[in-house]
């Protein structure tokens, strides 16, 4: 690198907030040709909010764009669409792929950048009636596999293909781009076996030598040091460091992803309570629930603590409560009380005095067409025949509108739900007043044991407090056990009296809630897939 | 049920094709003393053709509480009512005796079959409507032949050279035309006759009393289901159905507990139109009746996972009023009679309009 | 494309089955019924050639919007339709033999091709119930069709011809008469072959379109159709114009409609006015359906080997009806009866396939820990 050229990227006082979130804060750094640049951090540290701004996708500009510059080879950039990255040299590989099922990697590869040949009818209705070039696209995705260096079979159909292979195809097809400059990959190895993680490390040090840079996200830190010329570390928004790979460690990394000063951390006044009684006993669980599977899961929860439940996204945190509640398929043995809960039913375990707050608000958390009312009183009524009159001797239960709208009201008053009234529709709320919503709703059911899931995704910061002095409020007065799972480690400690750490769908550790930060952070990296 | 409301916001809240239809429907009623149509006459033909059809648009509500989307599977509960009707006729009941017979017949039929079409229906979430029409064509053609093959032997319903198959159009003389129609009927004509007073054009007005509270009596129920824990739930699964597996509700047998209801007033719906009309109609006229229907609870404000009691009697007013007046005011007005072209453009636009509007797209 | 082919005979040969039961059972229907009809095999060969030679062009039609992931597009109609207004103008004109033919094809494209933009866009707003919303808006456009047909022309439209037009003075009668072009395509180099009239022009046609659908499925336009039709997102992603291309797709489809129902008209010689169009969408889909297609694959074969064994079971039902009960409206009857249902069947196992992909999943994972256990 000489350094009277311009480096390739200049990122200069990047920001960015969410209505008011903010969520990146003076975000600099640079990254030079054939550069290999790593970018780790916590989940929400805003490493894919940046690389959102880099690749100008929709959402950024629907939420307000962003402040700061941009540079491309010294020359400031604003891109409105992914198609204007493209056009500037930069590729991305996200995570969900995004590959037509039924093509084969050639077909991929060129999808609509395909090579045509003109013909008479062309000539008459327009270039889209050009037939396509088979032999031009064979050479061109041969050429860019070959550039990527690692081997997979260009005629075979996606959908036939090995997870890895897709995840190729995708690389591939951003090194088919001639102007490709700059590739971003989020999580690429997250799919690969080991031996196709070692392939890709190799491809991007060729990728490197023929003066492509790389922005190289992962949670697989040795990767990192392997392959990389510099490692920048995110943390709330923030670049906490940026430094070359040879003077770093895995230690460092972790202790700067995670680690606060450790006396800073506000510590919540958690309790040791060793000596509880095991209230809800989880046994080699598995759970398929895509994105978040978990694998032989076994766990022990003690009545009345507060239980942390953290790890990186996708490693199977979600997975424990939408499976031991039934949502999605199941396996294993539960036993709340001394007794086995069926799995797969969520009748049985709202039957047992279990509850769950979904971190999938408006799929699964909330009636958004329906009034707060109907919302809050709905399972309450349907599992335990709250809010019912009885007509005829039981024979029809007729729904108590008064006894609903008291409850309601009663819990828009004790969670402070800002609302018009208790009939207003539940999709006419800010996010974090539907939390308090579903909150709300399990609070209703005076379950013995609750689980908690995400309780702060995206809601803002006086909400957050809010909702976490609850849960508290929930389990000291009312002696219910709570599980809690968040991606936050921060807020994990605040609030939680233990917490497991689940790392490649597996339990990595369990951890009293003052343990130290790179404690946590090792243990969330130890088994990630 | 007044539809001429001022305000608008609430202008706003029925949507433009309804005003367009409310709008129509009031030009028609503004027109007919200058075309010389007689008021009374149309209000009453209005009045009968409502108490015909009410219950078959009730029949929609169930399924499309549960989110089972519009119940283009009509036929198949037509059928159900079908059955009860002739088999109550073969068996010999004449009189009002004949319509109970037929409706007892015609439930643990609409139980069956209607449980049978859930399960389908659950096994195809999210693409119901579309298997829905081609269930109620396949289970329709099927009773095609069925009506020709079925020892049926009654000489009233039979073809009379061969004396066997069931004739396409079957007359209710006898047995029970008329049969609720007639209880309590209101007869202006009468009373003025009793009365010995004049009351002018009013006399031509006859009410059938029986026929509008048989339909009050089943849309109460349906009001005070949708009131119950278990209507409460049903309306919480076609809401958002991950929500109520999440609250442990069993979101399948709901559904299914829906399409049997719907399935059974379908059957009563038919019977209700029979009585009124006069004829049981076999073979292709099932289908007839499916798409007047489905467009009357989106007339009368529905959407295709939203629909109450008043949408049903606003509805099947406006509907059946534009049925009714088109031909005679137009034909008077302009010598032209497009009733039946305004009429398929009314309710195919009105039902167009329901799957292409955008907040229902996404599910 | 490689396929895998390690299968076992046994097991291979099963899939096979699976995979084409709905054509099998339609063999084996027709090889029943054949016998009992009594129909002599010229007599059969003739039929057969006949309905091909009409209706081919008209099923092939549906190919582009599967290929584009619309499903079934029960609005074909609408090219049907735009045929026939084409062909109320053409007959009126008095143009008739070969020129007619052509001028009514020409004709009916501005037609067809504005009433399959019209259906783009309303499907295109009612993306994932495409089949439902095409199938009202067959309906739909049906009545705006009486209104015109049956209203307007002769009112405001003029129509010179009093033969083709209802004695009130306006509107046209409920059958034109297309005597003058009747089989004016077919008869073109027509050849006979044992006594079965073979209308080779009209196979050069369906070929040309054959080939057309070859080709275009080689083309840019073809293979954003299909990247389109296999996921949506992901060819938005790549920056193709998805909604347009939907739209074309529609367009291609009516358009090529509209030259089908004119080959189908010229055919059976008269226009059914008002009926014509009715029940050409669900012939036509079943047919497709009987050839082994699926509501989101589909390919030129399917479509003649359906359109052969729909229209044979079509040819002998009433009789194996009459034959079998007594009655041959028996018959009819099965054959509506057989259409519908292989529709039903179709769409059932098109949104019973979608939602079987899953648990396949859960099962590995509980494997992989039994697994683990015993070791």
């Amino acid at each position: 690198m000489t350094n009277n050229v311009n480096p390739l990227l200049q990122m200069q006082n990047i920001k960015k907030d969410f209505f008011g979130n903010q969520v990146l804060t003076d975000i600099n750094f640079t990254l030079g040709e054939g550069e290999v640049l790593g970018l780790c951090g916590e989940n929400g540290a805003g490493k894919s909010t940046l690389m959102k701004i880099l690749f100008g996708m929709d959402v950024i500009r629907e939420t307000g764009g962003y402040s700061g510059d941009i540079l491309i080879d010294g020359k400031k950039v604003e891109f409105n669409t992914p198609f204007d990255a493209l056009e500037a040299g930069i590729g991305m590989v996200h995570q969900e792929f995004s590959l037509v099922p039924g093509f084969t990697a050639t077909e991929n590869i060129l999808l609509n950048r395909e090579p045509c040949k003109k013909n008479i009818v062309s000539e008459v209705f327009g270039d889209r009636l050009n037939t396509l070039d088979y032999k031009e696209m064979d050479r061109r995705s041969a050429a860019a596999i070959e550039k990527m260096g690692v081997a997979i079979d260009a005629k075979m159909v996606i959908s036939d293909m090995p997870v890895g292979h897709k995840q190729f195809t995708e690389i591939a097809r951003e090194l088919s781009k001639d102007q490709l400059k700059l590739l971003i990959l989020d999580e690429p190895t997250a799919v690969l076996t080991e031996k196709e993680a070692e392939a890709l490390l190799e491809s991007i040090r060729g990728m490197a030598a023929r003066g492509i840079s790389v922005i190289f996200i992962t949670h697989r830190l040795h990767e990192i040091l392997a392959v990389c010329d510099k490692v920048v570390v995110m943390r709330d928004g923030y670049v906490v460091r940026d430094v070359p790979t040879r003077e770093t460690s895995v230690e460092d990394i972790t202790k700067w992803m995670v680690g606060r000063d450790v006396q800073s951390a506000a510590v919540g006044e958690a309790r040791t309570n060793d000596g509880g009684r095991t209230i809800l006993s989880i046994k080699n669980l598995w759970v398929d629930m895509p994105g978040e599977t978990v694998r032989d899961v076994s766990l022990d929860i003690r009545e009345g603590e507060i239980l942390g439940i953290g790890g990186l996204a996708g490693q199977g945190k979600l997975g424990i409560p939408n499976g031991v509640m039934g949502l999605y398929e199941a396996g294993g043995k539960v036993e709340f009380n001394g007794q086995e809960i069926p799995l797969n039913n969520p009748r049985k375990c709202l039957d047992s005095s279990l509850a769950f707050v979904s971190e999938d608000r408006r799929e699964v958390g909330l009636l958004l067409d329906e009034s707060l009312e109907w919302n809050v009183a709905f399972p309450a009524m349907q599992i335990q025949e709250k809010f019912l009159k009885k007509l005829l001797g039981g024979f029809i239960k007729w729904r108590d509108e008064k006894g609903i709208h008291q409850v309601t009201q009663k819990y828009i008053d004790e969670l402070q739900i800002k609302c018009t009234s208790s009939k207003q529709k539940a999709k006419e709320l800010s996010g974090g007043n539907q939390q308090k919503v579903c909150l709300a709703k399990a609070f209703a059911l005076e379950p013995k044991f609750l689980f908690v899931s995400e309780p702060t995704r995206g809601i803002d910061v006086g909400a957050k407090a809010l909702v976490l002095e609850a849960l508290k409020q929930f389990n000291r007065e009312s002696g219910v056990t709570v599980v809690m799972i968040s991606s936050e480690l921060e807020e994990l400690r605040q609030t939680c009296d233990r917490i497991a750490i689940i790392s490649g769908g597996r339990v990595a550790g369990i951890l009293p809630a003052a343990a130290s930060s790179e404690e946590f952070g090792l243990l969330m990296v130890s088994q990630v897939v | 049920m007044s539809t001429a409301i001022v305000l608008p916001e609430a202008l706003k809240k029925m949507g433009f094709p309804r005003l367009i239809i409310s709008g129509f429907l009031l030009v028609l009623f503004i027109l007919t003393p200058f075309v010389g149509v007689d008021l009374p006459t149309q209000i009453t033909n209005i009045i009968n053709r409502f108490s015909w059809n009410a219950v078959l648009v009730l029949a929609m509500v169930p399924m499309i509480h549960a989110g089972c989307g519009l119940n283009f599977g009509l036929p198949l509960a037509i059928i159900c009512g079908l059955l009860g009707g002739t088999l109550s006729i073969q068996l010999g009941f004449t009189g009002p005796m004949s319509f109970v017979m037929a409706v007892l017949i015609a439930t643990p039929f609409a139980v069956i079959l209607g449980g049978g079409y859930g399960l389908l229906l659950n096994r195809i979430k999210g693409g119901e409507m579309m298997i829905a029409t081609y269930v109620g064509f396949s289970v329709m053609s099927f009773f095609c032949m069925m009506w020709l093959l079925l020892p049926y032997s009654s000489p009233t319903m039979v073809y009379g050279l061969s004396g066997n198959g069931l004739r396409p159009t079957i007359s209710l003389d006898g047995f029970y035309n008329q049969t609720l129609a007639r209880l309590l009927e209101i007869d202006f004509a009468k009373i003025a006759a009793a009365l010995h007073i004049s009351l002018g054009p009013l006399e031509r007005i006859k009410i059938p009393t029986g026929s509008l509270i048989a339909f009050a009596l089943l849309a109460f129920l349906m009001w005070a289901f949708l009131h119950t824990k278990t209507g409460t739930a049903m309306t919480a699964v076609g809401s958002n159905a991950a929500f109520a597996r999440a609250a442990g509700i069993n979101v399948d047998r709901t559904r299914m507990l829906s399409v049997i209801m719907s399935t059974w007033l379908g059957a009563m719906g038919i019977l209700m139109y029979q009585q009124g009309f006069g004829f049981i109609q076999l073979y292709n006229a099932p289908n007839n009746l499916t798409m007047p229907t489905v467009a009357a609870i989106l007339i009368g404000g529905a959407s295709v996972n939203k629909a109450s009691i008043p949408n049903v009697i606003i509805g099947t007013i406006l509907f059946q009023g534009i049925v009714t007046m088109t031909p005679t005011v137009m034909n008077s007005a302009i010598h032209m009679d497009m009733s039946e072209v305004i009429r398929i453009i009314v309710s195919q636009g009105m039902i167009l309009y329901a799957l292409t509007r955008k907040a229902e797209g996404a599910k | 494309m490689s396929r895998k082919t390690n299968l076992p005979a046994g097991k291979r040969a099963l899939e096979l089955v699976q995979n084409n039961a709905v054509p099998i059972m339609f063999i084996i229907i027709c090889a029943v019924f054949i016998p009992m009809a009594g129909f002599s095999p010229s007599y059969l060969l003739n039929e057969i050639v006949t309905r091909m030679g009409r209706n081919l062009f008209l099923v092939l039609c549906l190919l582009f919007p599967i290929m584009a992931g619309m499903g079934l597009n029960f609005a074909m109609t609408l090219g049907a339709m735009g045929a026939e207004i084409a062909i109320i103008l053409v007959a009126d004109w008095q143009i008739w033999g070969i020129p007619g033919v052509v001028l009514a094809m020409i004709l009916s494209i501005p037609f067809s091709a504005l009433l399959g933009f019209i259906c783009g866009t309303l499907q295109n707003m009612a993306k994932g119930r495409e089949m439902i919303t095409s199938y009202i808006i067959n309906f739909f456009i049906n009545g705006w069709y009486q209104l015109i047909v049956l209203y307007i022309m002769g009112a405001i439209v003029p129509i010179a011809h009093a033969s083709i037009m209802l004695p009130r003075g306006y509107g046209i009668r409920n059958t034109v008469s297309l005597l003058n072009m009747r089989q004016c395509l077919d008869d073109l180099l027509a050849i006979r072959v044992a006594g079965v009239k073979i209308p080779v022009f009209t196979f050069l046609l369906v070929a040309l379109l054959c080939l057309f659908i070859v080709w275009f499925r080689r083309t840019k336009l073809g293979q954003d159709m299909r990247a389109v039709g296999q996921d949506l997102e992901v060819a938005k992603a790549a920056g193709i114009n998805v909604d347009r291309t939907r739209i074309i797709s529609v367009v291609m489809s009516t358009v090529c409609a509209g030259f089908g129902m004119v080959i189908y008209l010229q055919n059976i010689g008269n226009l059914p006015t008002y009926t014509g169009h009715a029940q050409i969408g669900m012939f036509c889909i079943a047919a497709l359906l009987v050839g082994g297609a699926s509501v989101e694959k589909a390919g030129i074969g399917n479509a003649f080997l359906g359109v052969i064994l729909f229209h044979l079971m079509f040819i002998v039902a009433p009789g194996a009806g009459a034959f079998i009960t007594g009655d041959s409206m028996v018959g009819e009857y099965f054959r509506v009866f057989l259409s519908y249902g292989v529709i039903t069947l179709a769409l059932i196992m098109y949104e019973a396939k979608k939602r079987m992909v899953r648990s396949k999943a859960g099962q590995e994972l509980a494997e992989a820990q039994t697994k683990k256990e015993d070791a």
